[in-house]
């Protein structure tokens, strides 16, 4: 491809960080990203399910929902036209996952909703935030105002030793408890924090200002126990989590019903709740939470040693010819040992211990369907 | 001893009329921690530029190619069940698998080390 027919690669404020610490970059949603650092993605992997890993972030999209009247009851309530989540029963000070739907049902984005008192806090995925931004604009502004925080870095501070590596510079984040999210000081820097993240870790994301992102980071890095964490590490450990990476194992394409995500629609939003419906797609939706859907997203453990990626095709024994399902997320898990995936089945055949059979260069190999998380999450409620 | 490479990062120590194969210390480096490899049969007939082995990193499978035409006649078992030779000894004890070589005349288009190193410089 000739290099005037693609765009520059965008950075991130951490991206001068990244070269000095030896990173190889790739380009990623538009971003010149850290796939891994001089250590390697398994390395960085266990690093941060036994210490602390730190990841930049700053590709995601950072918005600022607010309601004309200054309620954030209000602004609640217009982002509830557009997620099947309960945004107004979100406390002052707490965060919860939600997806955008389309009128279909599927999944536009996958994004973090904190309720920062007087207005919402919204994270969205990188590839996504122009469409997200949008989306908010030509839903919602007849009544709120919606901010791009594009002058702010995003990082992630994950693994059993991020409480102790951030308290050295923000003594009360030891008391926020998992999904608590608000302004805090950390290293005499207005943040913000919410205790969440992305690998079944106990830690912390961190919104910084861009200008001082990096004497954040360098501040963390000055401890031991923290190590800069690439992309890659990022997708293992969250595949080991069971968590959902967006275009891959939700799209557009799948349902929070077929996406095995119920656990994220409240009550309330569901049929006879007290704000039933109300959402984009809620018909198909809901009829899915009454009725079921047709298949389903679950874990899938190889049998052996061989990974099963993305876009492996399914089948029901070693012999069939009838595809019944796809990878739509797989690699190898470092803490397991072993290899993981995720993918869609026939809800028939999605029960946890059934066996299936991908087709891997012309092989039938077969795993078992499996609980997620495979690896337990350490959160800390 | 002849010790050969191909643009591909491969190696080839040629003994007699057996060429023993793996993957260059570069190539390694390339492709990070390696979890799982996966070798061909012992018999099996490879043609020249042929998929004949799977290298795969926790992030990516690759292929490794017959660099020459030939039949193999010994695999490395040693690196199925410890994948992360490959990392630590690429160029000893991670040989992939032996090729009885078909035709010689194949060797002549390889690198020796010295066009290698200027290949990777």
């Amino acid at each position: 491809m000739l290099a005037h027919e693609t765009s520059p690669l965008k950075q991130t404020p951490l991206h001068v960080l990244h070269l000095a610490r030896g990173a190889k970059m790739v380009p990623f949603a538009g971003y010149d990203m850290p796939v891994q650092y001089t250590a390697g993605v398994l390395k960085e992997h266990l690093h941060t399910r036994n210490a602390a890993g730190l990841f930049d972030v700053s590709h995601m999209g950072q918005l600022v929902l607010r309601a004309e009247s200054r309620k954030v009851a209000d602004a609640a309530l217009a982002l509830e036209k557009l997620v099947p989540q309960d945004i107004v029963g979100i406390a002052p000070g707490r965060q919860r996952y939600a997806q955008f739907t389309n009128d279909d049902g599927g999944l536009l984005d996958d994004l973090m909703v904190a309720n920062f008192g007087d207005h919402l806090f919204l994270v969205v995925n990188a590839a996504c935030k122009e469409e997200d931004e949008a989306h908010l604009r030509a839903h919602l502004s007849d009544t709120c105002e919606i901010v791009s925080l594009a002058d702010r870095a995003l990082i992630a501070l994950q693994g059993p030793k991020a409480e102790s590596a951030l308290a050295k510079l923000c003594a009360d984040v030891s008391s926020m408890k998992f999904m608590d999210a608000g302004p805090r000081r950390v290293a005499d820097i207005d943040c913000f924090v919410s205790r969440s993240g992305y690998t079944g870790e106990d830690g912390f994301e961190i919104s910084v200002p861009a200008d001082k992102a990096e004497a954040l980071v360098t501040a963390l890095l000055e401890n031991p126990d923290v190590l800069p964490i690439g992309l890659g590490a990022r997708d293992s450990l969250r595949l080991e989590a069971g968590l959902c990476l967006y275009g891959h194992d939700i799209d557009t394409t799948t349902t929070p019903v077929e996406g095995a995500l119920e656990w994220s629609v409240q009550k309330v939003r569901r049929s006879g709740g007290a704000r039933a419906g109300g959402f984009p797609g809620a018909d198909e939706i809901l009829a899915q939470f009454a009725q079921g859907a047709s298949r389903r997203r679950v874990g899938l453990r190889p049998e052996g040693r061989a990974p099963v990626r993305e876009g492996a095709s399914l089948f029901a024994d070693a012999s069939s010819t009838e595809q019944i399902g796809k990878v739509t997320s797989g690699g190898f898990g470092p803490s397991l040992n072993a290899p993981v995936a995720m993918g869609y089945l026939p809800t028939a055949l999605s029960a946890v211990g059934t066996t299936v059979f991908a087709e891997v260069r012309g092989q039938r190999l077969p795993l078992k369907v499996a609980a997620t998380p495979f690896v337990p999450n350490t959160y800390k409620r | 001893m002849t010790t050969l490479y191909t643009s591909d990062h491969e190696w080839l120590r040629i003994e007699g009329d057996v060429a023993t194969i793996g993957i260059t210390d570069y190539a390694q480096s390339q492709l990070g921690d390696v979890v799982f490899v996966e070798l061909p049969k012992v018999g099996r007939s490879l043609k020249k530029a042929e998929a004949a082995a799977v290298v795969e990193s926790v992030k990516a499978a690759s292929d490794v190619y017959a660099p020459i035409t030939g039949e193999v006649v010994e695999v490395n078992e040693a690196l199925a069940a410890e994948p992360a030779l490959v990392n630590s000894d690429a160029g000893g004890k991670a040989w992939f698998f032996k090729l009885k070589i078909a035709d010689k005349g194949e060797l002549g288009g390889l690198m020796d080390e010295a066009a290698y190193a200027a290949h990777t410089a």
